[in-house]
């Protein structure tokens, strides 16, 4: 039998640096040592596994997933949807995505936010999912306003939803943001701007979807993403040895 | 002209930045949304081994501690089997190895309930002392964090540890130690994180 083995190197300059002055709440964050470098063992390529029971399926409808019976949350109603891949362009079937977001407003339900727009009484700000079988998952929401937040005096985020993802191993273990395609906030944003590579950050910016709108009824963004992909290589060559 | 490869590209990460409660632990953030907050039992009420509680802060470059922090625990059980179906072995009922640990707003402070691991076989066949794998997360942190605890009670096992081994500066090993201490008849660990400074903690790139 072929065991599975190990994941892709992270490609390292494809992320973020650790420190990024521009976005300077890294500074101080940030480990000044270099990372060691380890060949994966089964605590790397384990992970928590999820499943039905963990999560209801009305979690996904960051709409109505918080509001009073009869009432929906404000703003442009949208859906967010894509596939979770590897790096070897396969779906990652049943792994839990979490998102959360401000709302329409740019507010977060949050004890620590503090922002003069206000709460929609109607509206929690979260939301999960599984993939399906073949690797995709959707929510419906509202589209998040964007918000000003203390860095530079002037910074404001563009419109983001957050996003948490496991795929199959800890070694795969992601949180990242999703943003809007035509947002002229994302180019000025120095959180958006600690990925070097502006190829990777268009890798964030969810296109519109017209395909996927329901009409008269709620728009629709594409939201793929990829996890680490992993080698086929015998198992017993690579972790376990002789 | 080669040919093409046709990788597709990881995601690049983004800092889960100060709110992440409201996704991760919406009862932190203040509210109450999920009939079930995930992360909360990580070895459940069934595992066997000896009960354990591992504490302490992270601490940033100033020396504070870090108040809005999210760790995330996975280890194994207490025969070092972790719960997935691609590591041989069976784990308790109710035994999921993975937790959700969030920081004292106030303190900075932060704690988890579990069993001690057991030892797990690593690479070339090459035993792992008992570890918990920590992921690390907040505003600031551009990429979530890789680290393990390791108990200081482990001696042993630890100085044949294969990956505490390829830290090649010995001292520096010492910041993945856990200090064993009792309070109230309970075994708490202190695994204090330090993202900078002269005891800066070892962090894998896994
Ligand atoms: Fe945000």
């Amino acid at each position: 039998m072929t065991k599975p083995g190990e994941f892709y190197q992270r490609d390292r300059n494809w992320h973020p640096p650790a420190v990024t002055p521009t976005y300077k709440t890294s500074v101080a964050r940030s480990p000044q040592y270099s990372m060691i470098s380890l060949e994966q063992s089964a605590s790397e390529i384990t992970g928590p596994k999820f499943g039905h029971t963990d999560i209801d399926p009305m979690d996904r409808d960051m709409i109505h997933n918080y509001a009073a019976a009869g009432e929906s949350a404000i703003g442009e109603r949208i859906i967010v949807h894509g596939r979770v891949l590897d790096e070897n362009s396969r779906p990652v079937p049943n792994t839990l995505v979490e998102a959360w977001q401000a709302n329409a407003g740019g507010r977060y339900r949050h004890k620590k936010d503090t922002y003069l727009a206000p709460i929609d009484p109607n509206f929690g700000g979260c939301g999960r999912t599984l993939t399906d079988e073949n690797g995709y998952y959707y929510f419906r929401t509202v589209k998040p306003g964007a918000y000003p937040w203390r860095n530079w005096v002037n910074d404001w985020r563009p419109a983001h939803i957050h996003l948490s993802i496991f795929g199959t191993s800890f070694s795969q273990r992601l949180i990242t943001q999703c943003y809007f395609e035509g947002d002229p906030l994302i180019a000025k944003c120095p959180i958006v701007n600690t990925i070097p590579d502006q190829a990777a950050r268009g890798q964030l910016i969810a296109a519109l979807d017209m395909n996927a709108t329901i009409p008269l009824d709620t728009i629709a963004y594409k939201f793929d993403i990829v996890l680490r992909g992993r080698r086929s290589t015998l198992f017993e060559n690579r972790m376990e040895g002789n | 002209m080669v040919q093409k490869l046709e990788y597709l590209k990881e995601t690049p990460s983004q800092t889960a930045g100060p709110y992440v409660h409201i996704g991760l632990a919406p009862g932190a953030a203040g509210f109450d949304i999920y009939e079930n907050e995930l992360g909360w039992d990580i070895a459940g009420a069934d595992a066997k081994g000896e009960r354990i509680r591992v504490e302490g802060v992270v601490i940033d470059g100033t020396g504070s501690p870090i108040k809005d922090v999210m760790l995330e625990t996975w280890q194994a059980n207490a025969d070092g089997v972790y719960a997935h179906p691609e590591h041989d072995g069976e784990v308790e009922a109710g035994f999921r190895g993975w937790g959700r640990v969030i920081t004292d707003f106030d303190s900075g402070e932060w704690g988890f309930d579990t069993v001690k691991p057991g030892a797990v076989m690593g690479r070339n066949g090459l035993m792992m002392a008992p570890h918990i794998t920590l992921w690390i997360v907040a505003r600031g942190i551009n990429i979530g964090l890789n680290t393990r605890v390791y108990f200081e009670d482990e001696a042993e096992a630890n100085a044949a540890d294969p990956v505490l081994n390829i830290i090649e500066w010995e001292r520096r090993r010492a910041t993945l130690i856990a200090k064993r201490t009792e309070r109230d008849g309970q075994v708490v660990y202190r695994f204090d994180i330090k993202l900078q400074g002269e005891d800066e903690t070892v962090f894998f790139d896994i």
